[in-house]
């Protein structure tokens, strides 16, 4: 039990930060903390107390394994988060390149 | 197994990287070429919902039957709502294409601009056909990514900030759902919406339900702009290009985020009555709220971008007192009349909204500028935005004869006669309002005298606007037509049907 509430105090760490933060490279690092304890939550949940990894032997009919579609859903949910992470970073140099500076309180063109 | 299921997902797949790669040799290739697969799509999506009826079609990805009764493959429904939300994307996705060809050609790099189309649109395409948990994820992350990029696209600094505001939102919402599916696996050891319909009918803990219902209730609300997760809609809608705007504004929060509330709640979780009540209030917060933030703008698109908070509150509402009437267990008639509402609402907010963001763009296109009050006189000089603009400002402020009239009344008849007299009350004031402030940008944008700024080489734009901007003007008439019971039985029923048959629709799915 005691690892599912590490996993969602990393979460709510990642939140803070992005709540909290003003440079936008460190809240892209917070989003990728929020990430990574969702995918470790995944990982957890899939897992079974003296489970093997998934290869199953014939030749050992009692063998107990871990479930790997969780495993299957993170390695699908990294390449999404791939692909975010890539885009925000791409935005937040676009975003130095016209405003100058990474500073949040600066960028606020937008507003009502 | 149906095999139009897949090739609504396969071929705008298939044209984003087409037009990536023939896009380099053929410059004017896919501008044309996205028109005519979303034409395409349009026959297709049509097809299947005059095909579908009251009936579901199964699509099992991969062709892997399911073993004693417990599907293990990934599984593509189609029933009667979702051919309906795909006939709103295709329509709604031809009209922005067409509109595209003219518009977009003030910025450059235009075959990423279609690709990141045709992307956008498979991903919703295939949001609305899953019948599998985590695969609405991946279509849902395939289409939001996409909209982050589009809404960038301008690359300036407002587009850009716009666009940052909105992926760190619609991160945090992406965590929260994918956090749910997590929790719900945890519990259920499945995927797959109708195996967990029967998983969670056997009994659950109460805790644990409640807390899964929260995490996917605000996740797909943030991306659907629900109250109090609204921030990043007034500024993505506005800043993106005009023909991405109507389809964000009038297709993809419905899509990605309407759509999935009510296919969830209904036909995934065991309606209860707490939640049915909290949907219920933020609909009503959206509604009233999003109208009056909506008052004070003097941004065109920023105006029409807080109507849609407000317009999408009407659909919740409705909805959600279907879910508590159907909860209470008491008079099933009243909650099909408020869910008929609901999704008749939905249906002709795509048509207004999408026109009065083609309209925007049109003025914007000529004018260069989206403040109110730099406007005016145009009635003149655009005779056919204004008239189209006018249609749409009549229709999303509920006069007859125009589509929005008939819902908004089936939804406050639903309200008076399920005996909530203050939601009913409330609706009529907010229609009120919404009407007092499309009367607004009719008059400084299209009546007024023009500032003293000269205006006399604005013309009508090119005929593709013109085009896209008609069509959608007889769509408002045209769908009022739904409103007569004959055609609201053959088209509307089939989906709320679907919706309301909450006891039989995992056990049909799985048994077939």
């Amino acid at each position: 039990m005691i690892t599912y509430l590490l996993c969602f105090i990393l979460f709510l760490v990642g939140l803070y930060g992005v709540i909290t933060r003003r440079n936008l490279i460190k809240i892209a690092i917070s989003l990728s903390i929020m990430e990574v304890s969702t995918f470790l939550f995944f990982a957890l949940i899939g897992y079974i107390e003296g489970g093997r990894a998934p290869i199953v032997n014939p030749a050992e009919p009692n063998q107990v394994y871990v479930d790997p579609l969780p495993q299957a859903l993170v390695l699908t949910a990294i390449v999404i988060g791939l692909a975010t992470t890539s885009l925000l970073m791409a935005v937040i140099i676009r975003i130095y390149r016209k405003y100058k500076t990474f500073d949040i309180r600066e960028i606020r063109n937008l507003r009502g | 197994m149906n095999p139009v299921i897949p090739i609504l997902v396969i071929v705008p797949l298939a044209c984003a990287f087409l037009s990536m790669a023939l896009g380099r040799f053929v410059r004017d290739l896919p501008k044309y070429f996205t028109a005519v697969v979303m034409l395409f799509l349009l026959i297709a999506s049509f097809y299947s919902l005059i095909n579908i009826g009251t009936g579901l079609s199964l699509y099992k990805v991969g062709g892997w039957e399911p073993v004693n009764k417990i599907p293990i493959g990934i599984y593509m429904v189609l029933d009667g709502y979702s051919a309906i939300m795909l006939c709103i994307i295709s329509t709604i996705g031809f009209l922005s294409a067409v509109y595209s060809i003219s518009y977009i050609n003030r910025y450059t790099g235009e075959k990423y601009y279609y690709a990141l189309f045709c992307l956008m649109v498979a991903g919703m395409n295939g949001v609305v056909l899953s019948g599998d948990l985590f695969n609405i994820f991946v279509f849902l992350e395939i289409s939001v990514i996409s909209s982050y990029a589009l809404v960038a696209f301008g690359v300036e600094k407002n587009e850009l900030e716009a666009s940052f505001k909105y992926q760190v939102l619609g991160g945090i919402a992406s965590f929260l759902i994918l956090f749910g599916i997590g929790f719900i696996y945890w519990k259920t050891k499945t995927l797959n919406i109708a195996d967990i319909k029967e998983a969670f009918k056997t009994g659950y803990d109460k805790t644990f339900y409640v807390f899964v219902q929260l995490l996917i209730l605000s996740g797909f609300g943030l991306k659907a702009a629900i109250m109090p997760f609204h921030a990043w809609l007034p500024d993505a809608h506005s800043s993106a290009p005009s023909p991405i705007s109507a389809m964000l504004s009038g297709v993809f929060i419905k899509a990605v985020g309407i759509y999935v509330i009510i296919r969830l709640f209904f036909n995934m979780f065991v309606i209860s009555e707490e939640v049915a009540i909290l949907i219920t209030s933020l609909g009503t917060l959206s509604m009233v709220i999003g109208v009056f933030l909506a008052i004070g703008q003097w941004d065109i698109k920023r105006l029409l971008a807080y109507h849609s908070i407000s317009q999408m509150g009407y659909v919740i509402l409705a909805v959600g007192t279907g879910m508590i009437l159907i909860s209470r267990g008491q008079n099933r008639d009243i909650a099909a009349l408020a869910i008929t509402g609901g999704l008749f609402h939905l249906i002709n907010h795509a048509a207004f909204k999408g026109l009065l963001f083609l309209n925007a763009g049109a003025i914007e296109y000529r004018l260069g500028t989206r403040n109110l009050k730099e406007m005016g006189g145009l009635s003149a000089r655009m005779p056919v935005t204004s008239a189209t603009s006018f249609i749409a400002s009549m229709s999303i402020s509920g006069l007859p004869p125009f589509n929005g009239f008939f819902s908004k009344l089936i939804i406050v008849i639903a309200c008076v006669k399920a005996r909530f007299y203050l939601l009913a009350v409330l609706a009529v004031i907010v229609s009120i309002v919404t009407l007092a402030s499309f009367l607004k940008l009719q008059r400084y944008a299209f009546y007024n005298k023009a500032p003293d700024k000269e205006n006399h080489n604005i013309k009508e734009v090119a005929s593709p606007m013109l085009f896209s901007m008609i069509t959608l003007g007889i769509l408002c008439f045209l769908l009022s037509l739904l409103a007569f019971p004959s055609l609201r039985e053959s088209i509307l029923q089939p989906a709320v049907d679907i919706l309301m048959d909450t006891d039989t629709y995992g056990l049909k799915i799985i048994g077939m």
